[in-house]
C-alpha cells in the first residue's frame, strides 16, 4: 500500500476545477490547493489501516444484479418534464450556445 | 478551410502501413431505457418519453434493465468473448447539454464481455479481428443547433435538447489494433462493420440501421513505417455512418496521415468529423483537456455478476455462427465461390436470403441485388438496403417473371415504380401496363408491319436463314415498347415466311 499521499499541486486543481467548470480565482487556488492535500493525506492514513486482506470498497453493500424487468412505467409527460427548464422552444430544452468563442 | 497534403492512397501504401481500430455503438430494441422504464422507442414527440431518471433530476436512482444485459451477454458471446464473473458500472464523467446528468453511466477497466474475436472475409481472405471489449453504457439526447447558417454547431446562437434518446442501451463494441491489411485496410473495416451488423440482426437485439443511428461506428486510424512493426499517432473518425463511408474515411485518413507523415510533422491525436458529402474529415474537438473523463465506479447501481449457468444457457439461444451460415447457404443455393463473394461483398447476404425464403429462385434473388439494385443503391448513394426495394417485392417481381407476365427488361421498370413507391409489383404491371403481350392478334399486326418495312430480311427468312429472324423480331419489340412475347413472335415470323 502507498504510504506516501499524492499532494495536489496548484496546477492540478486548476486544471480539475476547469473540467468541473468552476472558475476559481488566483486567491482561491492558492488557498485550495494546500487543504486539497491536507484531505488527501487524512484518507490516506486511512488507507493505511487496511491490511492486504481488505479489498478496496466501492460499494459497501453485499448484493449484486438488482435487475429490473423490461417493462415500460409511466414516466413525465412534456410539460412536466420542461416545467423546470429556464428556457423552452419547440418543447426542448433551450441551452445557451456549447462551443465557445474561440474557434 | 484546409492546407493539408494528401499523398494518393496507393502511394501511401507503398510506405506506410495502416492500424485500425473500429469502435461500434450498438442501440438496443429493448422496449425499455438502460436504467428506467421509459419507451425507448424511435421517433416520439420530444421530452415525451422521459423520467426524472434520465433527466438526471436529483434524487432518482438507476435500475438497471435485465434484457438489455441478456442483449449485452449474448452479443459477447457471439463475439467469441469471456464474460465477466463481476464487473461494475462507472461514471464517466463531462459537461455536455445532452448528458443531463453530467456523466454517462458506462463501464470502465471492467466490462462485461472482452478478448473476443471475429472472423472477417474479404475477397476470399480471411482477418481475425480480436475485440477487446463488448460493454454496457447509455445513449445521449439529442441536440438541434439553432443560429448557424448550416444547422452545425459552429456558429449556432442556442441548442435545443430532446432528452427521449437519453438512456437507451448502447453496446460499445472495441477492436484492437487490426494490423497487417495493408491496402485492404478499408475493405476489412467496412467488411468488419456489414459482418457486426448481420451478427447483431441475426441476435434480433437491434435493428441495426446505420440511417437511423442504431449502428454508430467510429474509425481510428494510424500510419507506421511499413516494416517497423510499430503503432503510430491515431485518429479518431466518429460517428461514420455507412459502410461506404467507412471505407471512404479510412481512404481519406491513409492520405491524410501520409501527408503529414512526409512532410515531416506529427499526427495530432484527435477527434474528426467525416462529411459525406466530400469524403473529407476535418479536426473535431478543441481542447485537448476533454478526453479527461474522471471515471469512477457509479455508487447507485450495485455490480453485474452473470452467474456461468446463465451465461451457458444464453449460449444456448445464439444463432448459427454467419461464417458457418454462409458456407451452408452457400451450398443449399448453389453459388460459385465468386458469386458468393460478389453477393456478400454487395452487402446484399441478408437480402437475397430473405429474398429466397420469399419464393424466389437463388440465381434470380442474387441477380436482382447484385446487378440491378446494387447499381441504383451506388447512383442514388444509399445502402443496398435503403434502395426503396424489399426482399418480398424482389421475390413478386421475380414470380411475375416466371410466370411470363413480364421479362426481366420489364421488371427494370416494375423496380422503378417500386422505388417511386407505386403500390405493389402487380399493381405496378396494372397501372403501367406493362404486361408482355402474347395474344396472335396484336403481335400479328406487328409482324406484319416489321416484314412490310423490312422485304429484304423477310427475303432472306424464306430463303431458309432462320437467323435473320432477330432483325425481325428487334424490329417487333420496338414496336411494341418491349412488351412482345419474343418466343411467341419468332413463331409468328417463321410460319408467315416458311
Amino acid at each position: 500500500m502507498p504510504d506516501t499521499p499524492p499532494s495536489l499541486t496548484r496546477e492540478d486543481v486548476a486544471h480539475l476545477a476547469d473540467l468541473a467548470r468552476i472558475d476559481l480565482s488566483d486567491a482561491e487556488l492558492d488557498h485550495l490547493a494546500p487543504q486539497l492535500s491536507v484531505i488527501l493525506e487524512s484518507v490516506a492514513s486511512i488507507q493505511g489501516v487496511a491490511g492486504d486482506d481488505v479489498p478496496p470498497t466501492s460499494h459497501p453493500i453485499p448484493m449484486t444484479n438488482v435487475f429490473r424487468e423490461d417493462v415500460v412505467v409511466p414516466g413525465l409527460t412534456a410539460e412536466q418534464a420542461l416545467s423546470g427548464a429556464p428556457a423552452v422552444e419547440e418543447q426542448r430544452f433551450s441551452v445557451p450556445r456549447i462551443l465557445g468563442d474561440e474557434q | 478551410m484546409s492546407t493539408e497534403t494528401l499523398v494518393d492512397f496507393d502511394e501511401a501504401l507503398t510506405r506506410y502501413e495502416p492500424a485500425l481500430g473500429l469502435e461500434v455503438h450498438v442501440e438496443l430494441n429493448t422496449a425499455t431505457k438502460m436504467f428506467c422504464g421509459c419507451p425507448a422507442t424511435f421517433g416520439g414527440e420530444p421530452n415525451t418519453q422521459v423520467c426524472p431518471t434520465c433527466l438526471g433530476l436529483p434524487g432518482a436512482m438507476p435500475a438497471v434493465n435485465a434484457k438489455a444485459v441478456e442483449a449485452a451477454i449474448r452479443i459477447g458471446l457471439a463475439l467469441n468473448c469471456d464474460i465477466a464473473e463481476w464487473c461494475r458500472f462507472a461514471r464517466k464523467n463531462y459537461f455536455y447539454p445532452d448528458m443531463p446528468k453530467n456523466f454517462q453511466t458506462s463501464q470502465y477497466d471492467e466490462p462485461i464481455a472482452f478478448d473476443g474475436y471475429m472472423d472477417v472475409d474479404v475477397d476470399g481472405e480471411t482477418f481475425r479481428v480480436d475485440i477487446e471489449r463488448a460493454h454496457m453504457e447509455e445513449d445521449t439526447g439529442k441536440s438541434t443547433h439553432v443560429g448557424g447558417a448550416t444547422g452545425r454547431i459552429h456558429g449556432a446562437d442556442h441548442s435545443l435538447v430532446d432528452y427521449n434518446r437519453a438512456g437507451i442501451p448502447l453496446i460499445e463494441i472495441v477492436t484492437r489494433p487490426i494490423t497487417g491489411a495493408g491496402e485492404k485496410a478499408p475493405a476489412v473495416a467496412r467488411a468488419y462493420v456489414q459482418q457486426l451488423r448481420d451478427l447483431i440482426l441475426a441476435l434480433g437485439v437491434s435493428e441495426a440501421r446505420m440511417d437511423q443511428g442504431n449502428l454508430r461506428a467510429d474509425v481510428n486510424l494510424s500510419l507506421a513505417p511499413a516494416g517497423s512493426g510499430a503503432l503510430g499517432t491515431r485518429s479518431e473518425t466518429k460517428n461514420v455512418n455507412s459502410f461506404r463511408s467507412i471505407e471512404r474515411a479510412v481512404r481519406f485518413e491513409v492520405s491524410r496521415h501520409a501527408g503529414v507523415l512526409d512532410g515531416g510533422g506529427k499526427v495530432v491525436q484527435e477527434t474528426r468529423h467525416f462529411h459525406e458529402d466530400t469524403g473529407i474529415t476535418t479536426s473535431g474537438r478543441e481542447k485537448s483537456d476533454a478526453e479527461d473523463y474522471r471515471y469512477f465506479p457509479e455508487p447507485d447501481l450495485v455490480p453485474v455478476a452473470p452467474s456461468r449457468a446463465w451465461v451457458e444457457e444464453l449460449r444456448a439461444t445464439l444463432p448459427e455462427n454467419p461464417t458457418t451460415k454462409r458456407a451452408r447457404l452457400q451450398g443449399e443455393w448453389g453459388f460459385t465461390d465468386l458469386e458468393m463473394r460478389d453477393t456478400v461483398g454487395a452487402g446484399a447476404f441478408g437480402l437475397v436470403e430473405e429474398t429466397i425464403a420469399a419464393g424466389a429462385a437463388p440465381q434470380a434473388a442474387r441477380k436482382w441485388w447484385v446487378a440491378e439494385l446494387a447499381r441504383r443503391a451506388k447512383d442514388a448513394g444509399v445502402e443496398l438496403a435503403e434502395v426503396g426495394v424489399t426482399p418480398a417485392q424482389v421475390a413478386a417481381v421475380q414470380a411475375l417473371v416466371d410466370a411470363g407476365t413480364i421479362n426481366d427488361k420489364l421488371a427494370r421498370q416494375v423496380f422503378d415504380g417500386l422505388v417511386a413507391g407505386e403500390g405493389t409489383p402487380e399493381e405496378i404491371v396494372a397501372a403501367r401496363g406493362l404486361a408482355i403481350v402474347s395474344d396472335d392478334g396484336a403481335l400479328g399486326a406487328a409482324v406484319d408491319k416489321a416484314i412490310e418495312a423490312n422485304p429484304d430480311v423477310a427475303q432472306k427468312i424464306r430463303d431458309g436463314k432462320h437467323a435473320a429472324a432477330g432483325a425481325l423480331i428487334g424490329a417487333v419489340m420496338k414496336e411494341m415498347r418491349g412488351q412482345a412475347d419474343a418466343g411467341r413472335v419468332r413463331e409468328l415470323v417463321l410460319e408467315r415466311l416458311a
